[in-house]
């Protein structure tokens, strides 16, 4: 169980993250605003929760945890996030999608120390994730693979409207047939996509129910109170019936007020006046985390 | 030349569909390699996967029908260091999860094997919806991808060893129907290198790859009779292609017909086409499917109406020779 003063170090450590997404996508003149500032919390509460299993000195050690991000797009959420976590240095964050970056617009399979995968053209993740979470089966069933306290876990991120993917359903369907209980799939409940609301264009309501149709548990939790998602990873962790899906109800574009909510600000980058606006209201709000605890 | 099976010229030829090659190759996987696992989509027993599956539950996965999660598993497998096969009718795998293939399996430059079964309209009475025509098109314009058409069982056997031991995507086909065996198990077979198949002389070369190999011999031999001398290539490998044994036959012939159960457009002739314009234009025929779709009917019939018989293989060598000299 995470101190308060822990939850607060995280809270401040995703206000960093969120603010070096702003300053990542200004200097790329493109990319995603609203997915990455609105997961920020997620990916803190995975790789600095206490959650995580993983090595930046040794990456691809055999018995780490792995992360999928299908919806490629908010990498410059997962960048910030890996290099925070010391995967590689903070100075190159802002290569993103520059030539010879290793910081691709969508993220490229070991390109980077840390990113398990190629993803970007959505409804791809999962399926990657079921695989490594199959070998990973089958090597520890065979001894093959040095464990300790617990298995390695496969963790799939993912957004809301790419469950419009059909390919989701058929990974959901294979993951339930096979009981897959060390894959759990984050959902980013953040109800937008490029053409709008998540509902208007295709709605994927009741989602809940659809994966409880499919054999997987459901959590939902608030996508921005890191204890609640700390708790969640943990619960999912105990769950040896099936694989588990955290729906993250998250608000796209958190902590810029004018990108908050805001269908527009899902493919665009701020510009230099807005990145100005945006990097006061994130101190500002970083003030607020370190006084609320006081 | 290579030694191929001394029944080959006569009527006693033995037939064998190439797909019971791989059956075979992916049982003596099994024993070889634990890394070995065989993902299908419903298709266990037509894919002649059913074998493995049996000796191998552990390492076998029915996905179901469902080509595009089973080719996402595949790419999760060999990122984890396993060695997948994927086994489906080649309409569905590679073709309807192309994007699959693209950005799961080949931009990640990853260890996972296609196997596509019922290629070319030989797959008969099922029709044009499941007679795969334009597989090697959309395999070979793939960075990081190999691709191979084997010519009967033994070399399809061959080739799923080969393939298992090539670091990297891999993509080879099989015909549906019986098909002459034409090579034998000392027949030499390495990927990405051509072999000459007969040679009669050097009045044109007609390279060719899967089982039409065999009419391209039949002709060669028929040919021999009328006084025309044929060189035949067996270009299993259409990449990486063996440029330099392609770049050979065209300077002893002078004049290439390349023979394959595919459309002409984006297979293994253009890209026999692609090496010979750049490095040794000489003239070319392509014996292919004509920028049409398949119908229902017996193999025979089919590769009749669509020109792909002996007779038209014959008919190429013919009029490849006219244009020799003729700076056509």
């Amino acid at each position: 169980m995470l101190t308060d003063s822990q939850i607060q170090q995280l809270e401040l450590k995703a206000n960093e993250i969120r603010q070096d997404i702003i300053k990542m996508l200004l200097a790329a003149g493109s990319g995603h605003s609203a997915g990455p500032l609105g997961m920020a919390d997620v990916f803190t509460a995975l790789y600095f929760g206490e959650v995580l299993n993983f090595d930046p000195k040794d990456p691809w050690k055999e018995d780490r945890d792995r992360v999928i991000l299908s919806n490629g797009h908010i990498c410059p959420v997962w960048y910030p996030t890996l290099a925070h976590a010391g995967f590689f240095p903070k100075e190159e964050l802002m290569t993103l999608r520059k030539i010879n970056s290793r910081l691709q617009g969508h993220p490229h399979y070991r390109e980077l120390p840390g990113v398990e995968n190629t993803g970007g053209p959505l409804g791809q993740g999962m399926s990657q994730a079921i695989g490594q979470a199959l070998a990973i089966r089958m090597d520890v069933a065979a001894g093959k693979l040095p464990i300790g306290e617990r298995m390695p876990w496969v963790y799939c991120l993912m957004s809301d409207a790419e469950l419009q993917e059909g390919q989701n359903w058929e990974a959901i369907m294979f993951a339930g047939k096979n009981n897959l209980h060390n894959l759990t799939a984050v959902i980013d409940r953040n109800n937008i996509q490029i053409d709008g609301f998540t509902e208007d264009v295709m709605p994927i309501e009741p989602l809940a129910d659809k994966f409880k149709a499919f054999n997987w548990s459901i959590i939902e939790v608030d996508g921005h109170n890191i204890r609640e998602i700390v708790d969640a990873f943990n619960k999912a962790m105990a769950i040896f019936e099936n694989p588990t899906v955290i729906i993250a109800h998250t608000i796209p574009g958190k902590g810029v007020d004018f990108m908050d909510w805001n269908p527009a600000w899902h493919g665009k980058p701020p510009d230099k006046d807005e990145s100005v606006k945006a990097l006061a209201q994130l101190r500002t709000l970083g003030g607020k985390i370190r006084s609320e605890y006081e | 030349m290579s030694k191929l099976n001394p029944m080959l010229f006569t009527n006693d030829v033995e037939q064998k569909p190439t797909r019971h090659g791989y059956g075979e190759g992916l049982l003596e996987l099994g024993e070889k390699n634990p890394k070995v696992v065989v993902l299908t989509g419903d298709l266990a027993e037509s894919t002649r996967v059913l074998d493995f599956g049996k000796k191998y539950p552990d390492r076998f996965f029915e996905c179901g029908v469902a080509e595009q999660n089973m080719t996402g598993i595949a790419a999760g497998l060999a990122a984890a260091g396993k060695i997948p096969f994927i086994s489906s009718y080649a309409v569905f795998s590679p073709g309807r999860a192309w994007d699959q293939v693209r950005v799961s399996v080949c931009y990640s430059n990853l260890n996972v094997k296609i196997a596509g079964a019922h290629t070319g309209v030989s797959v008969g009475p099922d029709g044009a919806t499941h007679q795969a025509l334009e597989d090697i098109a959309i395999t070979r314009v793939l960075p990081n991808m190999t691709v191979i058409v084997p010519c009967d069982a033994i070399e399809t056997k061959k080739c799923t060893l080969a393939a298992a031991s090539r670091p990297g995507p891999v993509y080879f086909r099989f015909a549906r129907e019986k098909t002459p065996i034409i090579t034998t198990p000392e027949t030499p077979f390495e990927i990405g290198k051509a072999e000459v198949f007969f040679e009669s002389g050097h009045d044109v070369a007609i390279v060719a790859c899967g089982p039409l190999v065999y009419q391209s011999l039949i002709a060669a031999k028929e040919l021999e009779g009328e006084g025309i001398k044929v060189t035949v290539v067996n270009n299993h490998t259409v990449k990486p292609m063996d440029t330099a044994a392609i770049m050979k036959v065209a300077s002893d012939c002078g004049a290439i017909v390349t023979v394959e159960e595919h459309q002409i457009m984006g297979g293994m002739g253009s890209a026999v086409a692609e090496v010979l314009a750049q490095n040794y234009p000489v003239p070319l025929e392509f014996v292919g499917m004509p920028n049409t779709f398949g119908e229902s009917g017996q193999p025979e019939e089919l590769l009749e109406k669509y020109g792909m018989s002996v007779k038209f293989i014959k008919e190429a060598v013919k009029k490849v020779i006219l244009r020799k000299g003729t700076r056509q």
